[in-house]
């Protein structure tokens, strides 16, 4: 059953071949057998069982939708009422949400049935799963390597298939880099598409949930489900939202696409390289067109983003003091003590480098030299999208710049680590929509490729990757020991 | 441009954030490396770029002055670490 893909188990359950109940208790089981993978914080057992129930009463009786009955996960990141939600920080270990994210109701009134929520860096704040108050997640590909983060636990419980399909958040590339490295399809929609209320925030005016699935078919269903104006949210954007999964089939010969001279240079390790070489040629075969286009100003993106990023940080992680919710420290001296040992008892040490970080560039007589000069460089990586999206239709280059690396290998090294972010950042800062497919195997460990699409343009995106995994079988491939 | 340890534990206090004695020299190495990471956005001019706060270019939606909220003031109190008759405690601030 595990194997199965959406539609798939959708009809499993209306055929009656099985019920919600045993496709819930067979991941649950799946879940436990598979725990030193790390990926859940939280397994909701009761409460799956209790909502699988209503969703066979649900099938029965009438009135489903797709996802009526289908086992998903959460990012921790996402409150979720009456569970605990701890955004992977000891900030948040006693923290049970009094209310749903959109995203979360979005699923439930869908039918959809929560197994657990799942493991990520602290806060969104990291690319390898490391910095988790709840330790490190593995790659189920090599259980030495990292499966990439922040929605490190959605990729590799997904990888695993210890749910069917999960949510993840992306600031700075926290849903296709995970997916690139475990193997698997990540969606990053625009800005503004998926309400952001009740997802706990990192950095406001770039972060985004999506869905993070074995394939592009399932990735169109799960959007279809997170994907819409939500007043709650002040910067959802209010367009209609097209049915994801109509045009997946739609041919794409003439398509245009544009490989970035900046994306293919040093740095990119040779053999991740290659395998990208035989995705485009893959495309090319598809009757696209390819040509190499150039975005002089991708180079900046990692300092704009290290200033713009944590700046918001230190901004949304002030909220964090001791008082309403969350952690207190033990006996405090004053009010100013309470604050002080209640945030440096509570977040851990990339946490803290990102709000001290962010608080330096935000402080006066910096303020110019570095917030408003990351926002100038921000522009002119937007306006290398706008121009190269006039140009192509569609932008292909690498997610990662290797394979998985391995687990304590750079998270010693934070600047390192924020290198290893070139080619996912300059999206988020442009806030356009972006999709990291299975592309390929270097060494026995999952290669992605990304492409990037215009604003508001996931159709066309989902459409150009389900091509791909009509002809591929990539994403088909499960992780010796978990088939 | 590098970071003092004096520097760092003065952007500590502004973030009322506590960090360990042993961790400062850590944190001013790191930080510094990331100000020299910073620094190459002054390789590009920039001067009349406008500054870009949000992909869509997009100003506050404004909503009717109506309440919309019901009073959850209860249910909210109960992951608080400390409260008395519906208020927040935190140690005395005035003597």
């Amino acid at each position: 059953m595990h194997n199965k893909t959406i539609i798939q188990l959708a009809q499993g359950l209306r055929s009656g071949e099985f019920s919600s109940v045993e496709l819930t208790q067979a991941f649950l089981k799946r879940i436990k057998r598979h725990q030193k993978l790390n990926t859940y914080i939280t397994i909701s057992e009761d409460s799956a069982l209790r909502n699988a129930k209503a969703a066979d009463v649900r099938l029965a009786n009438g009135n489903p939708e797709l996802l009526t009955g289908i086992p998903i996960a959460q990012k921790d990141i996402f409150c979720t009422e009456g569970v605990k939600t701890t955004c992977g920080s000891k900030m948040l270990d006693n923290f049970i949400a009094p209310y749903n994210a959109t995203v979360v109701e979005n699923f439930n009134q869908a039918g959809a049935v929560l197994l657990g929520k799942l493991n990520m860096d602290e806060f969104a704040m990291g690319s390898s799963n490391e910095t988790s108050y709840y330790g490190p997640v593995k790659n189920p590909w090599d259980m030495n390597t990292v499966p990439g983060g922040s929605s490190g636990g959605s990729a590799s419980a997904v990888a695993a298939r210890l749910a069917v399909a999960a949510t993840g958040t992306d600031t700075g590339g926290s849903i296709r880099q995970p997916a690139a490295l475990c193997g698997i399809t990540g969606l990053k929609p625009t800005y503004g598409r998926v309400s952001r209320y009740g997802m706990i925030a990192y950095a406001s005016s770039l972060d985004q949930g999506g869905p993070m699935t074995r394939s592009v078919e399932d990735a169109a269903i799960m959007l279809q489900t997170m994907a819409g104006f939500d007043e709650k949210d002040s910067t959802s954007v209010d367009l209609p939202v097209p049915d994801y999964s109509a045009g997946l089939n739609n041919s794409i010969a003439g398509l245009k696409i544009g490989l970035p001279k900046e994306f293919f240079g040093d740095g990119l390790n040779s053999d991740v390289a290659a395998a990208l070489e035989t995705a485009v040629n893959e495309y090319r075969k598809l009757g696209a067109e390819i040509r190499e286009i150039a975005m002089p100003n991708l180079n900046l993106a990692i300092p704009a983003y290290y200033v713009i990023a944590p700046a918001e940080c230190s901004a949304n992680l002030s909220r964090f003091d001791g008082v309403r919710y969350g952690y207190r420290c033990e006996n405090p001296a004053d009010l100013t003590d309470l604050y002080t040992r209640s945030r440096g008892e509570g977040f851990g040490k990339e946490v803290k480098r990102r709000i001290l970080m962010g608080t330096y560039a935000l402080s006066a007589g910096y303020y110019d030299a570095y917030y408003i000069k990351a926002q100038k460089i921000r522009r002119l990586i937007s306006e290398d999208f706008k121009n190269a999206l006039a140009q192509v239709d569609v932008v292909m280059g690498p997610v990662s710049p290797t394979t998985a690396f391995g687990i304590g290998e750079k998270i010693g090294n934070p600047i390192e680590m924020y290198l290893s972010d070139i080619y996912t950042i300059a999206i988020n800062l442009a806030g356009v929509p972006a999709i990291s497919i299975p592309a390929g195997f270097v060494k026995d460990k999952p290669v992605g490729l990304q492409i990037i699409g215009n604003y508001f343009a996931e159709d066309r995106l989902l459409n150009i990757a389900h091509r791909y995994q009509q002809v591929t079988d990539w994403h088909l491939q499960p992780p010796k020991g978990f088939e | 441009m590098s970071l003092t340890t004096d520097e760092v534990k003065k952007i500590a206090h502004l973030a009322r954030l506590g960090i360990d004695e042993q961790d400062v020299e850590s944190y001013a190495r790191d930080l510094s490396g990331i100000l020299e990471l910073m620094a190459r956005m002054n390789e590009l001019n920039t001067d009349g770029i406008e500054p870009m706060a949000h992909p869509m270019d997009q100003v506050q939606r404004l909503r009717d002055d109506v309440v919309t909220e019901r009073d959850n003031r209860e249910k909210f109190q109960t992951i608080a670490p400390q409260v008395e008759a519906g208020l927040y405690l935190v140690p005395k601030v005035i003597e």
